[in-house]
């Protein structure tokens, strides 16, 4: 190995063990991991430009299927905020007395049938999701997203046997994207987000609500800046893009 | 004969990397719920998880004989920029992250995909969230590693026996059935090992292409997955069973099939 490959390989380690050397930049505030549910990634991701250009901090986002961070959080995933899709996944995180404090609930969504644009199959209501012939996908009992879906379509006393139980809400809206299924049960902001689906209301008698529970991490680095990203997340600001993005405030 | 003697260095990097696989291995043993074990190996949901995987990964690796085993003749028979081509496609599958093998796999067999949606208007076929998108999400995966492995084994093989053969009358089919396969029979068994491996393992292309579903095409890495997040115990448990299955196959057919050679 000659010395110019042994200093490029030590530079290399040198840069990994400095944590953000990867990043290619030194924040300017302080920088914060943040441990987000992937439905709130287009929201989040703005709320994030937001909080550099407020001078709050520097935010890193995880985003991952809700039950996903919960199990990298409970091995030890070093984080400072996590933002769930559920407050079950919240509570077990809280009884692992991995939180610094309370959680608060941020923002609300619901539910909605994914269809493809135009929809062509005519679908109207949940019971239409019982058809024969048509192709359904729901995300998996162990996701949140399955777990409402489930609750909605008991509530309307319907039985659908899915073509498959996809391990993300993006799954089962990816697959309706791409035509391989008829329709499939997501969240409202999917499919104010995605743009490539159409959706079709389920009635509020039906639909379930999801509340969005967010809190401080023990392990934050910096807790005046993750306590601030929340403050960020439930002021008009971060309320405004939350509602573009279709989900409810609070 | 004396064997070379291996710098001390050199071994303390390979018990380093020795190390580096052990130890991952360890802890899925030391961490697992052994009390549970049998409640593991005897629930429904992991028979059919374990049935659904050794039948894909089975019939994989006879799709990826019957289409690899050609493939990698041609290649071995091919010069110039045409065998570099035909190879770099070939070996595309291995370094593709899965998921986009996946993806690759519905825009060409999906409803609206190139293939599929021929198949969809013809005959009313569609192809994922079926058993068979999951053997052919793994053979996708897995073929590259057979044809290597073949194309290897040809390129290595002494092309005086098949020239006898020729000298002596035989017909190119019959070189091929006689001489050429049995000559290279170590190389389509370690080919088909590799692939076979490589397709029980296979999640990501699975998971895209075919979906998720017990019984139909919920294999054992799936399941594992799935487990994982709500059970982590039996995620454990199964990835252990797995684990038993395919060492215990390996060493069966070592014996079986090796002992010849």
């Amino acid at each position: 190995m000659t010395k110019a490959m042994l200093a490029m390989l030590s530079v290399i380690l040198v840069a990994g063990c400095g944590g953000s050397g990867w990043t290619g930049y030194s924040p300017l505030y302080p920088p914060l991991t943040i441990f987000a549910a992937s439905s709130l990634q287009p929201a989040f991701d703005k709320i994030g430009q937001k909080a550099i250009s407020q001078r709050i901090t520097t935010p890193t986002f995880n985003y991952a299927g809700t039950q996903t961070l919960t199990a990298q959080l409970l091995q030890g995933g070093p984080g400072d905020v996590f933002a769930a899709a559920d407050t079950a996944h919240m509570t077990t995180v809280d009884s692992a007395g991995l939180l610094s404090g309370p959680s608060r609930i941020f923002a609300h969504n619901k539910l909605e049938i994914a269809v493809g644009s135009g929809n062509p199959k005519g679908i109207h209501t949940l019971a239409d999701l019982s058809r024969s012939g048509l192709v359904v996908v729901l995300a998996d009992p162990s996701v949140p997203a399955g777990k409402y879906a489930q609750q909605a379509l008991s509530q309307a006393h319907v039985t659908v046997h899915p073509a498959s139980l996809e391990l993300q809400v993006t799954g089962v809206l990816s697959k309706v994207a791409l035509g391989e299924a008829d329709a499939g049960i997501v969240y409202v902001s999917d499919i104010v987000t995605s743009g490539k689906v159409d959706g079709v209301t389920i009635p509020d008698s039906q639909n379930v609500v999801a509340d969005y529970p967010i809190a401080v991490l023990k392990a934050a680095s910096n807790a005046a800046a993750a306590s601030a990203f929340i403050d960020l997340v439930i002021s008009p600001d971060g309320q405004a893009i939350l509602k573009a993005a279709g989900f409810q405030g609070v | 004969m004396s064997r070379p003697r291996v710098p001390a260095a050199l071994i303390a990097l390979a018990g380093l990397g020795l190390l580096f696989f052990l130890l991952p291995l360890a802890g899925l043993v030391l961490r697992a719920p052994w009390d549970q074990a049998v409640a593991g190996v005897t629930a429904p949901e992991t028979a059919t998880a374990l049935e659904l995987s050794l039948f894909c990964s089975l019939a994989a690796t006879a799709i990826a004989l019957v289409l690899g085993i050609p493939l990698a003749l041609v290649l071995s028979r091919t010069a110039g920029r045409l065998r570099n081509l035909l190879r770099a496609l070939t070996t595309l599958p291995m370094v593709l992250p899965p998921v986009v093998g996946g993806v690759a796999l519905l825009l060409a067999f999906g409803r609206r995909g190139l293939v599929g949606s021929l198949l969809y208007q013809a005959f009313g076929i569609q192809i994922p969230f079926t058993t068979a998108a999951a053997v052919m999400a793994e053979t996708f995966v897995a073929m590259p590693f057979l044809v290597i492995a073949v194309e290897a084994g040809l390129r290595s093989l002494d092309p005086r026996y098949e020239e006898a053969a020729r000298a002596l009358g035989a017909r190119g089919w019959m070189v091929f059935a006689r001489v050429t396969l049995p000559l290279l029979r170590p190389a389509i068994f370690s080919g088909a090992v590799l692939c076979w491996a490589r397709a029980l393992g296979e999640f990501g292309a699975t998971i895209t292409f075919a979906g998720n579903f017990p019984g139909r095409t919920q294999t054992v890495p799936v399941a594992v997955y799935v487990a994982l997040e709500t059970h982590p115990d039996s995620a454990i448990v199964l990835s252990l069973i797995l684990l038993a299955v395919s060492v215990a196959i390996l060493v069966g057919m070592r014996d079986r099939w090796l002992g010849a050679l």
